[in-house]
């Protein structure tokens, strides 16, 4: 994974709470068993008149001339929730994606987006009203940096709005160490817990 | 200072502190389905890493598989048939458990489970799926993750995870006529909303939990991701335990014995404290129903679609017109008078052997309204075995219902099946999004016996006719 420092970028904003896994990718646009080739599928029933034929409706933000390239996502409360379905994160990062700053996340969906490089800041919805308003005149220049080294968003004008992110997640994100090699090394202790926890516990081992 | 229910069960499987608050956790079981277990398994294979423990690791075949009498491996899901063979070779290939379509033991994951005494009492269990938090009603403590994670799960038998805050759902009261598990979790998040219980590892105790059936449980915790929580938890009692008993994975002879010893101490202890406590009077409770888009947007059958006019969250107040416009309903409409084209009983929320009798009781000697299509999916093998060894499939085909095989079905999308855009459905599932029954699909949740009443009526009703 690549590692997150600082990432600066074009920022749209979708800011209705609940959105859910299901409309970040729709069910239908999970066509392969792959991680790749979903980002034409991100908000389908938004981002299209007809999903069937991808004529993009004029009105979605991501389909508005003015947040071309856009990498920063403000919305509202409770994002990603629903479905545990890690697409909604592949969705995003691979349409380009690297950070979205909402009130707060659906538990399953935060989880991902660290383990695909992916910020979720969690700012109060009156600073995301803020960033949304402050970016709008002219979102190609009027840009957010998010730092992972500070955390600390930065704003158009400068202001700088802290955030939290617990340690494990901020250091997964600034190495781009994958967690599996990491638990992998801790094998011993691993090993020593089920020896000891198997005298305790032993109807949880299952024989072959 | 005493300890939760869940503070035991975290307790028993923390393996080392990784400092600032992250623990290294042990993983008891990992369950898989065909659509994100997948590609987990390819990730492992792509990766060179095995399986820790592959006995430990289950897998079944319920989102994507037609339910349709005499399917095979096709699907109406364009590309659907992939995942299913994908799916089957790489559970083979990695030597994990695996319940293909066929095999007796097949089902929706989370009702297979329980029933197969997979999930029990103080183990600690994931699936990339959501509704892992299901099998808290039998005191597992299971979680939804990611693919990624799953992965992780797998190759290393641990998590790194940070432990949630604990909260206790006091259910007081009685229960009244005609109310169910599902009246009961629907009343909870519309009173709490969808984030009421963000962050917290929920235990649902006192007097209503008590006296539920384990197939309760399961219900009442399968809804507890819609209520944000991390998961849901019933302490392990008699009932559990009888439950259990002779299931195939559960343990056996003397390990029996030992088991029964640790799971009676997991109760939470009398001076344990809760980061939150939250009340619901179970008397006061109706059979309940969703009018909107969102598991919050729940009144009683004998209400009606409230008027976003008198919500003064402006937030909430916007999610609400577009729920109605989605709906296409009128603030102020007799929840009564909203006529339903479809009605579908199934999913891990209420398709077991218990949801399938209160269904089959209501249908007795009625029909489906003639403008109703109906279709009931048991939620495993299993429970369609037995359901049919009871004569309850002649109940439902006598009414009208389609009586399928098992699988998430309409659940969602994910097989390709549908009622089709604009259709308005009355569902014993637990999610009523935007789309998620099928592009334009119009979802309304209830209990197995609300959408039975109300599949015969034709409008929304509870059982009994309130
Ligand atoms: S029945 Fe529905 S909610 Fe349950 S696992 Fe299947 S798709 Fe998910």
């Amino acid at each position: 994974m690549e590692p997150f420092t600082r990432h600066e970028g074009v920022t749209a904003a979708l800011l209705r709470a609940n959105i859910d896994t299901d409309t970040i990718i729709p069910s239908r646009e999970m066509k392969r068993v792959s991680r790749h080739g979903l980002a034409d599928g991100l908000f389908a029933d938004w981002r299209y008149l007809d999903p069937a034929n991808r004529e993009p409706d004029p009105g979605f933000v991501l389909n508005t001339p003015a947040y071309r390239g856009a990498s920063i996502l403000l919305a509202g409360a409770n994002f990603g929730c629903g479905s545990s379905r890690e697409h909604a994160v592949w969705a995003l990062r691979e349409y380009g994606f690297r950070a979205v700053l909402a009130p707060s996340f659906g538990t399953i969906f935060a989880r991902n987006c660290i383990a695909n490089g992916v910020v979720p800041v969690v700012l109060e919805a009156r600073v995301i009203e803020q960033l949304a308003g402050q970016v709008a005149p002219d979102p190609q220049h009027r840009r957010l940096a998010i730092d992972i080294e500070t955390l600390c968003v930065t704003d158009p004008e400068g202001g700088r709005h802290p955030f939290a992110l617990d340690a494990a997640s901020r250091e997964t994100l600034l190495s781009g160490l994958d967690p599996i090699d990491l638990t992998l090394r801790m094998g011993d202790e691993i090993e020593r817990f089920e020896a000891q926890d198997r005298l305790t516990r032993p109807w949880a081992y299952l024989a072959d | 200072m005493g300890r939760t229910l869940f503070d035991k069960i975290w307790d028993a499987h923390v393996i080392a502190d990784l400092g600032d608050g992250d623990t290294l956790l042990y993983i008891d079981r990992v369950f898989l389905h065909e659509r994100t277990g997948s590609i987990a398994l390819q990730g492992m294979a792509e990766n060179r890493r095995a399986v820790r423990t592959p006995r430990h690791v289950f897998c079944t075949m319920d989102h994507i598989v037609d339910t349709f009498p005499g399917r095979g491996d096709d699907t109406l899901m364009p590309g659907g048939k992939a995942f299913i063979t994908t799916t089957r070779k790489a559970a083979l290939a990695a030597g994990i458990r695996l319940f293909d379509l066929g095999d007796p033991r097949q089902g929706i994951m989370h009702v297979v489970a329980p029933e197969l005494g997979i999930a029990l009492p103080g183990l600690t269990m994931v699936c990339p799926d959501s509704h892992s938090c299901t099998l808290g009603g039998v005191g597992t403590l299971a979680w939804g993750i990611g693919s990624t994670e799953a992965e992780h799960a797998m190759a290393t038998g641990t998590l790194r995870l940070r432990k949630p805050a604990s909260m206790r759902v006091n259910l007081r009261g009685e229960m009244g006529a005609g109310v169910t598990a599902k009246d009961l979790v629907l009343h909870l998040i519309a009173e709490h909303s969808t984030t009421g219980g963000a962050g917290h590892a929920i235990e649902f105790a006192g007097p209503v939990v008590d006296r539920l059936s384990v197939e309760a449980r399961l219900t009442l915790c399968n809804m507890a991701v819609e209520f944000s929580a991390f998961t849901g938890l019933v302490a392990p009692d008699r009932a559990t335990l009888d439950y259990l008993r002779g299931r195939t994975f559960a343990p056996t002879g003397a390990l029996w014995e030992v088991a029964e010893h640790h799971w009676h101490s997991l109760a939470s202890d009398a001076d344990a404290v809760f980061d939150r406590e939250l009340e619901i009077e179970c008397s006061a409770v109706r059979p309940t129903v969703t009018w909107g888009t969102s598991p919050q947007h729940a009144v009683t059958t004998a209400g009606r679609v409230p008027d976003p006019g008198l919500e003064p969250d402006p937030g909430r107040q916007e999610a609400m017109r577009r729920a109605l416009e989605y709906m296409a309903l009128q603030p102020g409409t007799p929840m009564a008078d909203i006529r339903i084209d479809a009605a579908f009983i199934g999913s891990c929320t209420n398709s077991r052997l218990d949801d399938l009798r209160a269904a089959a009781a209501v249908l007795d000697k009625r029909q489906v309204a003639p403008w109703v299509k109906a279709v009931c999916v048991p939620g495993s093998t299993q429970v369609k075995r037995a359901a049919e060894s009871e004569g309850l499939d002649r109940a439902f085909t006598a009414a009208g219902f389609e009586w399928r095989e098992s699988g998430c079905s309409m659940c969602l999308y994910a097989g390709g099946e549908t009622f089709g855009p604009g259709q308005r459905v009355i569902s014993s599932t637990n999610r009523n999004f935007e789309g998620r029954q099928g592009p334009g699909t119009r979802t309304h949740i209830a209990s197995p016996a609300t959408v039975a009443a109300s599949a015969c009526a034709g409008y929304i009703r509870a059982a009994g006719g309130a």
